[in-house]
């Protein structure tokens, strides 16, 4: 069985991406189930190992998903990106009627990009509770997170207590890719500023 | 243990003057308090709230080379009815703490909480939008374990300590108390 990049030619509409590894290809959003299942019945491609998105904050389009194939006869992976309908309300074509693998990865990915993937069998969140307001990976969305109510309201009306940011105090924590690895500790990028402390205002950068 | 004193004649040495079987029979004079707090002290049964790697942790705790049940609390109960002390080793993320505060709830009184590592004292490393920042915002935490995981020795440390505030409570007391409004 041909793998890719052998067989894509065959396939006009895919645009070859840059890529350090794998072959990479960009698939019209309208094509992506055809060529997944060309994918697995015709080419090998019987595993789904992967499948997340990108937000690309500005650009438009914004919302690119991103699948990792891999063909156990070939040992050959391949990477297929979608760029998403619409920058507001992203959607794309569910995979998880042809590789039932994209289920739970496509609910998480809805869960942190808000990206619908329509025919889904269960499209709802999997990690955060389910009336959580915000899409935690997009680009806009702090790491510390957003003021938001528990999802238990008797136990937030006992307990007083609602998700908060977190406090980041110079966050966030990075193991150093230098030095000596038992030296490396996770630790803050910026040190100066604590809970007790505040954080400086940022600087603006100087004009030249 | 004081059943078999030799007897003794009665006279009035500083030892007759102390316990003798044979005027007071088998009675122990003590407190409430301290008798309450030595049967609770030493039948703790921990709730194992094993919520990431610290749960590992509490787990080798329990098996022979640690050995809780040295101190008498190795009677670990999945069912909060049947527990009293609930350890919370790992991460607790907002989605699980209502589950963390209902299990607590479910327990009957008296009860303690251990929080066990950096995540469940603080939140530890995640300081994220999906991480409690503290066990203790949502149920009274009685002792703190530092350590990413602990090892089971400082599990085993702080169950000791827990023992030792276990016995310092005033347990008469809490006995009429109304419990069910405890704040946090």
């Amino acid at each position: 069985m041909e793998t890719a990049p052998g067989f894509a030619k065959d396939y006009a509409y895919l645009m070859e991406r840059e890529s350090a590894d794998c072959p990479s290809y960009l698939c019209p959003v309208g094509e992506i189930l055809g060529f997944a299942t060309d994918l697995r019945d015709k080419h090998g491609y019987d595993l789904l190992v992967d499948l997340t998105a990108v937000d690309w904050d500005q650009d438009s389009p914004r919302f690119m998903v991103v699948y990792h194939f891999l063909s156990s006869t070939g040992h050959d992976y391949l990477r297929i990106a979608v760029n998403c309908t619409d920058d507001e309300s992203p959607e794309v074509p569910s995979l998880s009627e042809i590789y039932p693998a994209a289920d739970w990865h496509e609910r998480e990915c809805f869960d942190m990009f808000g990206i619908k993937f329509t025919g889904h069998p269960d499209m709802r969140r999997i990690l955060m509770w389910e009336d959580y307001p915000y899409f935690p990976l997009r680009k806009e969305f702090p790491l510390a997170g957003i003021e938001t109510p528990l999802p238990a309201a008797d136990i937030a009306e006992v307990t007083g207590v609602e998700a908060i940011p977190a406090p980041m105090m110079g966050g966030p924590f990075v193991a150093p890719s230098e030095g000596r690895v038992s030296e490396s500790e996770p630790r803050a990028k910026d040190q100066s500023w604590t809970e007790t402390s505040p954080k400086p205002p940022r600087q603006e950068a100087a004009t030249e | 243990m004081f059943r078999n004193v030799p007897n003794r004649k009665m006279s009035a040495t500083p030892e007759t003057l102390a316990y003798n079987s044979k005027v007071e029979g088998d009675v122990i004079v003590t407190r409430t308090d301290a008798v309450i707090n030595w049967i609770r002290s030493h039948s703790v049964w921990p709730m194992p709230m094993g919520l990431a790697c610290c749960a590992i942790e509490l787990m080798a705790a329990a098996a022979s080379k640690f050995d809780i049940s040295r101190f008498g609390m190795e009677v670990m109960r999945f069912s909060p009815r049947q527990a009293d002390c609930m350890i919370v080793a790992g991460t607790v993320t907002y989605k699980m703490a209502e589950v963390v505060r209902r299990i607590y709830d479910q327990m009957p009184d008296p009860k303690w909480v251990v929080a066990m590592g950096a995540c469940a004292s603080t939140g530890g490393m995640y300081r994220s939008y999906a991480v409690l920042q503290g066990v203790d915002r949502i149920v009274p935490v009685d002792v703190y374990v530092s350590g990413c995981p602990p090892r089971p020795e400082a599990l085993l440390d702080a169950m000791i300590k827990l023992q030792k505030k276990i016995g310092q409570e005033a347990s008469t007391q809490g006995l009429l108390k109304d419990r069910t409004k405890a704040a946090v």
